[in-house]
Formats: C-alpha cells, structure tokens, sequence
C-alpha cells in the first residue's frame, strides 16, 4: 500500500501531518514564551500557575476531547462557530494537551539556564523580554527536546481527535484514528501500513533531533 | 578606540558608601562602614578569602541591596540610571552560547543599535579577532575573560568593577588585560579591580582598599599603602601571614 501510493492512505498522512504541524506551532507560539517568561519574571501566583502547568501535562486527552466536545456542539457556547467534527476542533483538542508541555518543560530548561546567566543578565540591567528572549535564543537546541515532547503527543493522540473530529472519511480521518478504526474492522493491511508510517515518521523526527543536539553538544550550545 | 568620558564621568565620582552594611541568613558579611572613593584610576581591593571582597562589589555594582545604608554616585543613590553606566567582569566569566562575535552583539544591543565594525575592533584589541565566529564557551580560561572583558568595554562604562579577572590566567594574558586597563583609565573610566596579587596591586592600583572580616580596615594610595601600612592586619597580609 505505502510503495503503490495508495491515494486514501496519503490523504489521511496529509491531514495528520497538516493537524500535528498546526497545532505544534500554535503550541510553541504560545508555550515557549510563555513558559520562558515564567521563569523570568516573579510576581505572586507564579508558583501556582507553574504547578497547574505540570499538572496539565498529564491532562487525560478523552477529557480533553469531551471538554471541547461540549464547547464546540451545536448546543455548546461556542457551537455557532460550527467547528465541530472539523479539523479546527482537533487542533483545538491538540493545542489544548501540547501546550501545558511546551509550557512546563520550557519553563525548567530556562530556569536551569538562569542559574548560569542570573547574576550577568541583572549586571547588565537588561529588561525583562530581552531577557526573555535571550533565555529563549541559547536554549534553543535543549528546547528541541521539548518541541519533540509536544510532536510525540500530537502524533500519537486518539481519545481527543476521534471525540472532536469524529473519524469522518476524506474530513477528519487522521492516521492514529485510521488505525484504531481499521484495525476494529479487520482490515489490518491498511493498519499496519499507518502504523509503519507512524514510527517512521516518529523516528525521522527523534533522529533529526538527536543529530541537531550533538551538533550544538560539539560547539557547546548545550 | 575608547571615548574620552573624563567630563562625563565626574557626575558619578565620588563614590561614597553611608554607613554601609550588608547581613546574609543571620551572618554579617559587611561591617557597617563608611568610605568616599575620591579618586580617578584604578582603585585597587585587597584582603583574604572570605573578607567580602566579592560582596563590596556586588553592593557598589547594585547585584546586591545593602540591609543598611546607601551608596551616593556622586549626589545620586545607586539607581538603574547609574548601574547603566557600570560593567562588571566576574571572576568566573559567563558567557553566552553563541560565537564570540554573538556574545559581542548581544551586549551591544542592550544599549543601541548594533556597531559590528565597533565590536570587531573591541574584539581586536584583546587579540580575539581570529575568534570572531568560534563557539564562545569552547575558548580558552584567558580567552574567554578575555572576551569577559571585551564585552564589558563594549559597553563603554563609566565605572568598571573587575572581580579577579586575572586570577588563574598566564603572564601574557595577564599584561595584556593589564596595559587595556591603564589605557581604559587614561579615557577617564573608573575602574574597582579585585586582586590578591600584590605585584599587579603596585603595577596598576592608584590607591588601595583593604578588607578583612567584612571590615574595610585601610583606603589610601598604593605608595602608602605598601610601604607604610596603618594597622597590622594589612601588614600581616602583605607578609603572608594573615589567614581568615
């Protein structure tokens, strides 16, 4: 199936590759400097927000799912937005696991850096986001790490993705829903097809990864 | 290479210290102590391990609030406005994970806009041009005080601590940070330099502060201080004989 080009199988690693790519990038935007500034600034719940984060990070995605679910019906209060059993609900869903991730785990490698550059930043009297993105721009190849965090969850999420999407041929099919569902069916070739595709395209990116990291080890970025 | 502040630089002399102390977890690491730095130069602190070196800078660079006491730049009290006019060299340099040339930029966009051409000159008069775009933390413990220091410079400070910036390096590095310095002072910077070394002490200090036990027990000129010291624990130290 995958050497023939099997046009179903290639449209639903399109539409996987579109959501994941989507929602890792509203994620990051949203969790890397967000979660840097966490562990920049102080002000009075920040250890509060911090422990909400990590605990987010364990967020059950069925949970997440039926929460969107109900927003998103049509009796829901976000319902006239008609987004449900659309691939905009399961980038919703997705966004809403990755993002306490990219925030919790940002937010320690910045803190490990700051026991380095604390003292030398305050010397310097440097203003809170240009620290920020200082913080941001050395840690840059330790934070792959956490952008792959993210990757890893998005790829390999069901529970959210089938509740908010729905599994709906040649719409919201995605592979690890394609997988669940074919495998239900007995049609275990286009499965396992998925499913080769699914590691591989998992260990590309955790190879990728691990190339850049010992790239940046030898110029010690790291 | 370094502009002339002599006038400018007038405004945040004499450095005086109000009855200055400075207590940490119950522990009293500056005496409470009053002293006025008059003088331009190259002020020089000496004492044991331990003594509060490190901390009398850190206070008169404002890393560190004083728990009494206030420290007047001039007429001013140690504010953001002045503490913007200061660098500081640590004794253990932190530099960031990017090139030389990076390092370099980075801190000359804290103040402006980036001057390549300015920071490629800074970079060559430490002898650190053929670095330029090598890995910062993969120099050498010279070159990267080295370049500790150029990135100080490319502040264009008015006062400039220096927290044993030459301590572990060899002779050449040594001379090298010594004669930039001299040249630094003679652009009118003022410049608070710790060193246990008395032969650098004599070579570049104008005048000396001496501390021990977080008491500041001596300040006078370097000719004075060698050859006539005031109390017996200076000269106990200048014998090698006074241990913490």
């Amino acid at each position: 199936m995958i050497i023939s080009f099997d046009q179903d199988l290639f449209e639903i690693l399109l539409l996987s590759m579109k959501i994941n790519f989507i929602s890792l990038m509203i994620a990051c935007i949203l969790g890397l400097p967000f979660g840097s500034a966490l562990a920049v600034l102080r002000f009075p719940v920040r250890k509060t927000i911090i422990a909400i984060s990590n605990a987010l990070m364990s967020l059950p995605p069925v949970v997440v799912g039926l929460i969107v679910y109900l927003y998103l019906s049509r009796s829901g209060p976000l319902g006239w937005l008609e987004l449900l059993y659309t691939p905009t609900a399961m980038i919703v869903a997705q966004v809403i696991l990755i993002t306490p991730i990219i925030i919790s785990l940002t937010c320690q490698i910045i803190e490990d850096l700051q026991e380095d550059y604390r003292e030398y930043f305050s010397s310097l009297v440097m203003p809170p986001q240009k620290a920020i993105k200082a913080y941001l721009y050395d840690a840059r190849y330790s934070l792959v790490t956490v952008v792959l965090a993210g990757f890893g969850r998005a790829i390999s999420e069901v529970g959210a993705v089938i509740i908010v999407g729905g599994n709906i041929d040649h719409l919201t099919r995605v592979m690890t829903t394609s997988i669940s569902l074919e495998t239900s069916k007995g049609n275990l070739a286009l499965a396992l097809a998925l499913g080769i595709i699914l590691l591989t395209i998992s260990l590309s990116v955790n190879f990728l990864a691990a190339f850049f990291k010992n790239s940046a080890k030898r110029k010690a970025y790291v | 290479m370094f502009k002339n502040i002599n006038e400018s630089s007038k405004i945040l002399l004499p450095i005086s210290l109000n009855n200055i102390a400075y207590h940490k977890n119950g522990n009293q690491i500056i005496s409470e102590t009053s002293l006025t730095i008059k003088s331009k130069g190259i002020t020089v602190i000496m004492g044991p391990n331990g003594s509060g070196k490190s901390v009398l800078v850190r206070l008169l660079h404002g890393l560190l609030v004083p728990t009494k006491g206030v420290i007047y730049y001039g007429k001013h009290p140690l504010k953001k406005s002045i503490r913007k006019k200061q660098a500081m060299v640590f004794q253990t340099p932190t530099l960031l994970k990017r090139t030389v040339l990076a390092n370099m930029t980075f801190v000359n966009s804290i103040r402006g806009r980036i001057d390549l051409t300015y920071c490629k000159n800074i970079l060559k008069l430490l002898s650190l041009e053929k670095f330029q775009s090598y890995p910062a933390q993969l120099l050498s413990a010279g070159e990267k005080q080295r370049l500790a220091l150029a990135r100080a410079l490319i502040l264009q400070p008015h006062i400039l601590f220096l927290d044993e910036p030459t301590a572990n390096l060899d002779p050449s590095s040594i001379h090298l940070i010594e004669q930039i310095l001299k040249n630094v002072r003679e652009s009118g910077v003022k410049i608070i330099f710790i060193t246990h070394d008395i032969g650098q002490a004599k070579r570049i200090a104008d005048d000396i502060i001496f501390i021990n036990k977080g008491k500041i027990l001596e300040y006078t000129n370097t000719s004075l201080f060698f050859q006539k010291p005031q109390n017996k624990e200076t000269a106990a130290y200048l014998e090698g004989e006074l241990i913490l």
